[in-house]
C-alpha cells in the first residue's frame, strides 16, 4: 500500500482537453436516420492533479455523469482528448485500456445498484483482483479483503454476507473497498453520497478524505451537493449544459464567484443563520434547464442570466484564465482582469 | 432478518459440505420443496428400476384380465388387452422422466444461451437473432415435428432434440427480456469499467441473476414436454407403442376406455400430475433458496 501523501499541486494526473461526447437522436421507423445529437459534454477541459480533488457540480442533466463515463472510457467519444498519468487514452481499445483500468476506478452513485446482490461483499470486493490476476494465494487473497474491509470501516466477518444485509452507507462503503482494491491513482467518484441519508453523508465523505491522505488517491468527486463539494474538493470545476462555465480553487469559488451561473448556485444554498438568511440578497436564477438537444445560441446560459448582454446570444465565451488559478467562461470577465466589485456584489 | 454473526470468514466450508448444507436448508426452510425433491427421486428410482420392481412386463398380455378394476392382484388395475397398468407406469416414468427431463434440460439451456448472449451484446446483433428467433417461431411446431420425424424416423432421441429446439427458441424470449433488465444494472457497468472480460460478466452477474426465470422455464417445460410427448404418440410420432409412455397411456387405451376402465387414465394422470407438481414446487424452493436475498424467509 502507498504511503500517506500530502495534498500537492503537481503534474496533472488527468488532463482532459475539449472532450466531446454527443449520443445521435435517430428518427423514422423503417429507415433510420440522424435528425439531431444531444450534446451531453460538449467541449470540457480540466485536468485533476496528484493527490488532489476535483469536484465538479451542476444541475442533473448538465453532464457530469457522462463526463465520468467518458473518462473511463465506457461510453463512446465525439472528439477530444483524455490524458491519464501521461498517456493519452482517448483512442484506446478494450484491450490496451485493461491494464490502465487498475489505476482507474469508481464509485457510483446508487449504492443498491452497484453490487451484484447474488455476491459476496467479500467476492464483490476481491472482483477487482481476480480480473486482473493479481490475488496471489488463496491466504493473501483473503487477507487482502479483509484489510480493505477494515480500512473502510467495515468488520473481516463480513465478507461472508451478502449485500442486501448492508444499510445503504455501508453498501457505499463496501462500493470504496472496490475501488481502491488495485490501489488506483485516480477514483471517479459519481455522486456517491447523493442517494444517503445526510447523517450518513458526513461519515461517507470522511471515509473518502481519509483514504486520499492513506493512500495518496486523486478523487473526480461529482456532485450537486454543494456543501459537500465544498467539503471535499480542493478546486471546483462548474458545468452548465455540457461546458465548464467555471474553475477555481474553493475558497477562492466560494468567495468570490465569478460567473453569474455560479452566483446563482451559490445563492441558492441557505445559510445556516436564519437572520442572515432573511437579510441577503438573492441572486436567483429563474427559469428551467433549457432542452440539451436544442441549447440556446452562444452562451448557454444567457437565457436565464440576469446579466446577459447582446453578445452572449451570438458567441459563446470561452473558458479564460483568470489570474494564475481560475478560469471563467463568460462575457463579462473576457481578457479584462476580474470586476472585483461586480463580483463581491 | 438473521443476521449470520456466528460465521466467521476464516473457516469456509469445503465444496462438499457446501452441498450437504443446502441439502440442509432445503429441508429446514423449504419442506414443501424438499418433499418435490423427494417425490422426483421416488419417481426416477421407480423408472430406474422398473425391471425389478415392475411385477409384470410393460407389454405382458393377460387377455383374461382385460380392463380389471385395481386389486391387490393389479396395483392400478389392467388395461383393454389385460397388461397391468401399475407396471406400465413404472416403465412410463423410465421413459416419461427421461423425455421431459432431457428435452425441458436441452430447451433451458438453448434458451440461456440465445437469450443471455442476444440481450447482453444487444445492438444489431441482437436485432438479427431476434428475427431468426421471430421466424422460427411463425412455424407451426407441429409441421417441424413431422418434417424431422418423418425423416429421421421415431424414436426417444428425435423427440427430444425436437421438442428442446422448438421450445429452447420459444423461450430464449424470456432470458433475453431478464438479461437485458439485469445488463442495465449499475454492478454490470462497474465490472466491465474495471475491464473484466465478457465471460466473467455474463457467468458471474448476468446468469446468476436471471436464474430466477431460468428455473420456472425448466420446471414449467417439464410437464409440457412429457404431455407435448403424449400429442405426438397420438400422432403416432412419439415412441412408437408398445412401449409405455405416460402420455400414449392417456391419451391411446386411456381415452378409449374412459367409461369402462377409468383407472387406465387416472394412473398416468395421477403420476404425471405428482412428477410435474414435484417439479413445480422443488424449483421454487431451489429459486428462492439461491437468492440471497430470500435468507430465511419461507
Amino acid at each position: 500500500m502507498s504511503h500517506a501523501e500530502p495534498v500537492t499541486t503537481g503534474a496533472p494526473l488527468l488532463r482532459v482537453s475539449d472532450l466531446k461526447v454527443h449520443f445521435p437522436i435517430h428518427d423514422g421507423v423503417l429507415i433510420r436516420r440522424r435528425s439531431g445529437s444531444v450534446k451531453a459534454v460538449d467541449g470540457v477541459s480540466f485536468e485533476v492533479r496528484k493527490g488532489e480533488t476535483l469536484g465538479l457540480v451542476g444541475e442533473s442533466g448538465c453532464g457530469k455523469s457522462t463526463t465520468g463515463m467518458a473518462i473511463l472510457r465506457m461510453t463512446p467519444l465525439t472528439g477530444g482528448r483524455i490524458e491519464f498519468e501521461g498517456q493519452d487514452i482517448s483512442g484506446l481499445g478494450a484491450r490496451k485500456m485493461r491494464p490502465l483500468r487498475q489505476r482507474l476506478q469508481m464509485v457510483y452513485q446508487d449504492p443498491y445498484g452497484s453490487l451484484n446482490p447474488r455476491m459476496k461483499v467479500g467476492d464483490i470486493v476481491g472482483e477487482p483482483l481476480v480480473i486482473h490476476g493479481v490475488t496471489g494465494t488463496q491466504d493473501a487473497y483473503r487477507a487482502r479483503i479483509q484489510e480493505l474491509l477494515r480500512l473502510v470501516g467495515l468488520r473481516p466477518d463480513m465478507a461472508e454476507r451478502y449485500p442486501h444485509e448492508f444499510s445503504g452507507g455501508q453498501r457505499q462503503r463496501i462500493s470504496i473497498a472496490r475501488a481502491v482494491a488495485l490501489n488506483p491513482s485516480l477514483v471517479l467518484c459519481d455522486e456517491p453520497v447523493s442517494a444517503l441519508d445526510v447523517s450518513i453523508q458526513a461519515q461517507v465523505v470522511n471515509l473518502f478524505q481519509e483514504l486520499q491522505e492513506r493512500l495518496g488517491l486523486s478523487y473526480l468527486f461529482i456532485a450537486h451537493d454543494l456543501a459537500v463539494v465544498r467539503h471535499v474538493s480542493h478546486r471546483i470545476a462548474v458545468m452548465y449544459l455540457g461546458r465548464i462555465v467555471e474553475i477555481a480553487p474553493r475558497d477562492m469559488l466560494y468567495r468570490e464567484p465569478l460567473h453569474p451561473y455560479t452566483r446563482g448556485l451559490l445563492a441558492a444554498v441557505p445559510l445556516p443563520d436564519p437572520l442572515a438568511e432573511r437579510t441577503r440578497v438573492h441572486e436567483e436564477i429563474t427559469g428551467e434547464p433549457p432542452s440539451v438537444v436544442n441549447p440556446p445560441s452562444g452562451c448557454h446560459f444567457h437565457p436565464r442570466c440576469p446579466m446577459a448582454m447582446p453578445i452572449c446570444a451570438q458567441r459563446a465565451p470561452e473558458l479564460t484564465a483568470i489570474g494564475n488559478a481560475r478560469s471563467v467562461a463568460c462575457h463579462l470577465h473576457g481578457a479584462a482582469p476580474a470586476l472585483d466589485g461586480q463580483a463581491a456584489a | 432478518m438473521t443476521i449470520a454473526l456466528d460465521r466467521p470468514a476464516a473457516s469456509r466450508p469445503r465444496r462438499g459440505s457446501a452441498t450437504m448444507k443446502f441439502i440442509g436448508r432445503l429441508f429446514r426452510e423449504k419442506p414443501l420443496g424438499a418433499a418435490g425433491a423427494v417425490i422426483f427421486l421416488v419417481f426416477l428410482f421407480c423408472g430406474l428400476f422398473a425391471d425389478v420392481l415392475a411385477p409384470y412386463g410393460y407389454n405382458q398380455i393377460s387377455p383374461i384380465n382385460r380392463l380389471k378394476p385395481p386389486s391387490w392382484q393389479f396395483l392400478f388395475g389392467t388395461d383393454n388387452l389385460g397388461r397391468d397398468v401399475f407396471s406400465r407406469c413404472l416403465y412410463g416414468a423410465q421413459l416419461s422422466v427421461i423425455i421431459g427431463f432431457c428435452a425441458a434440460g436441452l430447451a433451458t439451456i438453448v434458451s440461456v444461451v440465445i437469450g443471455v448472449v442476444s440481450g447482453y451484446i444487444g445492438g444489431r446483433f441482437d436485432m438479427i437473432v431476434q428475427r431468426m428467433v421471430d421466424a422460427w417461431m411463425s412455424f407451426p411446431d407441429l409441421i417441424v415435428l413431422i418434417v424431422v420425424v418423418s425423416v429421421v424416423g421415431p424414436g426417444l432421441l428425435p423427440i427430444i432434440l425436437v421438442l428442446g429446439l422448438l421450445l429452447g427458441i420459444g423461450g430464449s424470449r424470456i432470458i433475453r427480456g431478464a438479461t437485458i433488465s439485469v445488463r442495465e444494472n449499475m454492478y454490470v457497468t462497474a465490472t466491465q469499467s474495471m475491464g473484466a472480460s465478457t465471460f466473467r460478466i455474463l457467468f458471474r452477474h448476468i446468469l446468476p441473476n436471471v436464474m430466477a426465470p431460468v428455473i420456472i422455464l425448466f420446471t414449467t417445460r417439464v410437464g409440457f414436454v412429457i404431455l407435448a410427448e403424449s400429442g405426438l404418440s397420438f400422432l403416432g410420432l412419439g415412441v412408437p407403442p408398445p412401449a409405455p409412455t405416460w402420455g400414449g397411456m392417456l391419451s391411446g387405451s386411456g381415452r378409449t376406455y374412459m367409461l369402462q376402465g377409468p383407472w387406465l387414465a387416472l394412473a398416468p394422470g395421477l403420476c404425471l400430475t405428482f412428477v410435474v407438481y414435484a417439479t413445480n414446487v422443488f424449483g421454487d424452493a431451489l429459486r428462492d433458496l439461491l437468492d440471497p436475498r430470500m435468507r430465511g424467509t419461507r
